[in-house]
């Protein structure tokens, strides 16, 4: 293949799709390569997209995007085994337009956002796989495909290829993802008629809820479960550390029929026909596990650079963010003419410290070993917790006095005080 | 040498739901593909083109979305794709679609002469296996259904030896071309495209024909005007009981297992019982 671009991005997910439509909109002649049979046919999210990071990139997308319900309930559940303790946050100001955040199912938006990406000039390739990058030395020059005629080059190589970057380990940018740096998390979407979810959940049309849940469903390993509202299903899943469940020897899809089962869940979900089945890595690692994200001729993004906030639930945002960032350091280079060499990309990298995808991401830097090291949050607490809901609603004669005592006494039997203590700055230590 | 290839986008039905209540075909969200049967069809005009030359050109009735089927296809290898796209051509059954085919391969025969036509043997969304056949007829060519190996062509004699499935065997059969030949599935396998083919099918300038530019000058002959057939009814067939059942005897004796089995049987068809005891006297 004698035909040469400008940069080539591997991958047509939110990093992917985000890099090639500001590459293709800075005039820069862009190749993106995915190998799934459409784009987003291989990709897999919960899924909740945040309006602020497409709208910076695409900020007319509610225009044509396929959106399936804006949020206008957050509900954050503690689950034990057949209760929950949880709150709800529901606001008429997440009911006015624009909408903050929506939930979207990956295979519909990428397809939308790919073909956006097309719209301004990129070409785009499917069913195609990168199996290695091309150097000349230390600087990528192109991709091998595994197609005949398979070698493809280029100025730049953005990698946009998923957490498990084969490229980037095959090449040597980073090392083999460690089990302990991601979660293996399952999902499920059941459909149900469209009017059935929004009696179940109190919603009207478009309208959707968010239910984040936490507790003994993941059996004592680090790890979050969730619900979300669809137009006409809903998606529910649950993420657990992959260390973890080598630890274990649970497997996911044990979690998750448990979690159907859960006496707080089953009803929600009752009567919905599975219709979809996924499974995925999530890089959880944090700051501490983003690889070197830049070289000669080379950008990572999205997944593939460790780009994902497990704490607040965010990746696509970071994703697309980094994506837009890559391309927009080559197309700025491009338009000062200068080459794409690593001092030259550094500036990548100093636009991510100065975006809120490092800062967020250095926020919450020990987050991971603290819950690491500490499972009383995802076994012990959870069941207090609800105990002690319980003890102060039941109606038993027993005098409010009393009651607060035996609270305090089943939290202090179970940690001790000074564990009491130590957990509470931990949990400081880790949100700080 | 120039074949020409009709194919059809459909829903994939593996992934198509039925409404419990009013019995219609669910189509939200189910993924369009390639009637899989097409593919052995194109691919067997690709290998005619790899060892003769020439030219394969892909045609298709469609919505616009259908446009995604023809790329593919160009992905594939075919030179040449037309999309036949026009309101007027909705509601079509296979007399009207078979007539608006016809008349816009006649069209392209004007551009360049054709020496074979393929489909698949059916679409797996309509079954019914009758607008190739019925394209065919419309252009007086010879029609070689269920074929499972094209044996030889010989284009100077404009000769074609095919292998065709029929009932209780294997037929060999030779005819002139042009004709028209409707594949077999499982006689190829569809290659995998050459990433000149992908960039080309990604920047291909397709055709789209509308009812004129297809040629189609009568409006009577298409569309829901030209379509005899009413869909009077459609159901869901009732699902039949079918529950299995594990027969087990002391040591899984094989000869135990068989007197269980047919006591079984017999208590359910005691007809069988008398006839079998009559025959064994």
């Amino acid at each position: 293949m004698a035909e040469k671009f400008d940069v080539i991005v591997v991958g047509a997910g939110m990093a992917g799709n985000a890099a090639a439509y500001t590459l293709a909109k800075g005039g820069l002649k862009v190749l993106q390569i995915e190998r799934g049979e459409t784009p987003g046919s291989k990709n897999v999210q919960g899924a909740i997209l945040y309006s602020d990071a497409i709208e910076k990139i695409i900020p007319d997308f509610r225009d044509d995007a396929p959106l399936e319900r804006h949020l206008i309930e957050q509900r954050v559940w503690i689950l034990d085994d057949n209760s929950y303790v949880g709150t709800n946050y529901r606001s008429e100001d997440f009911n006015k337009p624009p909408y903050n955040r929506y939930t979207i199912i990956r295979a519909h938006f990428d397809q939308w956002f790919s073909k956006k990406a097309r719209e301004v000039g990129a070409l785009t390739i499917c069913e195609t796989t990168v199996t290695e990058l091309l150097l000349d030395g230390k600087k990528v020059v192109g991709v091998m495909t595994d197609r005949k005629g398979g070698e493809i080059y280029a100025d730049a190589v953005i990698l946009a290829d998923g957490v498990n970057s084969r490229l980037a380990t095959k090449a040597g940018f980073h090392p083999e993802i460690k089990p302990k740096d991601v979660a293996l998390a399952v999902k499920e979407i059941h459909f149900l008629p469209q009017e059935t979810i929004e009696a179940r959940f109190n919603i009207g049309e478009e309208e959707g809820v968010v239910i984040e849940m936490a507790g003994t469903i993941s059996e004592g390993m680090m790890g979050t479960a969730f619900l979300y509202t669809n137009k006409e299903s809903i998606t529910l899943g649950i993420g657990c550390m992959l260390s973890d469940f080598k630890k274990q020897k649970t497997t996911p899809y044990e979690l998750l029929d448990k979690m159907k089962k859960h006496p707080s869940i089953a009803p929600l979900i009752e009567g919905g026909e599975m219709k979809e089945y996924a499974a995925h890595l999530i890089p959880e690692g944090g700051y501490n596990a983003v690889p070197q994200v830049y070289g000669d001729g080379w950008l990572i993004a999205g997944d593939a650079g460790m780009f994902v906030n497990g704490i607040h639930r965010e990746g696509s945002n970071l994703a697309m963010t980094t994506g837009m960032l890559a391309a927009q350091t080559l197309v700025e280079l491009k338009q000062a003419g200068k080459a794409f060499t690593a001092p030259n990309l550094s500036k990548y990298k100093a636009k991510l410290d100065d975006s809120f995808v490092m800062k967020d991401l250095k926020k919450y830097r020990r987050m991971p070993d603290i819950f690491h090291k500490n499972n009383q949050f995802f076994t012990t607490y959870p069941t207090l917790l609800s105990k002690a809901a319980q003890t102060i609603i039941r109606v038993d004669g027993v005098d409010k006095k009393t009651k607060e005592k035996e609270i305090k006494k089943s939290f202090i039997a179970s940690r001790s005080v000074f564990g009491l203590i130590g957990d509470a700055f931990k949990f400081w230590r880790a949100m700080e | 040498m120039h074949s020409v290839v009709c194919i059809k986008q459909v829903p994939d039905s593996a992934q198509i739901r039925v409404h419990p209540v009013t019995n219609t075909i669910m189509r939200q969200g189910v993924p369009a593909i390639i009637n899989p049967y097409d593919l052995f069809a194109l691919e067997e005009a690709l290998r005619l083109k790899d060892r003769f030359g020439g030219t394969v050109t892909v045609v298709t009735m469609g919505p616009p979305m259908a446009e995604a089927a023809l790329r593919k296809c160009l992905s594939y290898g075919a030179d040449d794709a037309i999309l036949v796209s026009d309101r007027a051509f909705a509601g079509s059954d296979t007399l009207a679609t078979s007539y608006a085919l016809a008349t816009t391969i006649k069209k392209i025969m004007g551009n360049m002469p054709v020496d074979l036509i393929f489909t698949g043997k059916q679409t797996i969304d309509g079954d019914t296996a009758q607008v190739g056949p019925g394209i065919a007829k419309r252009l007086d060519y010879q029609l070689l259904t269920y074929v499972s190996k094209i044996v030889d062509l010989d284009l100077e004699k404009k000769e074609i030896t095919v292998e065709r499935r029929a009932e209780g065997g294997v037929q060999l059969l030779k005819t002139a071309t042009p004709c028209l030949i409707t594949m077999l599935e499982g006689t190829n396998e569809m290659r995998f495209g050459d990433l000149d083919d992908l960039f080309r099918a990604a920047r291909y300038d397709l055709k789209v024909w509308n009812r004129e530019a297809a040629g189609i000058d009568d409006a009577e002959m298409i569309g829901l005007k030209g379509s005899p057939t009413v869909v009077s009814k459609v159901f869901a067939p009732r699902p039949r009981s079918q529950r299995a059942e594990m027969v087990e005897t002391v040591d899984n004796d094989p000869k135990n297992l068989a007197v269980t089995l047919l006591a079984k049987v017999f208590t359910q068809h005691p007809k069988l019982e008398k006839e079998i005891a009559k025959r064994a006297g």
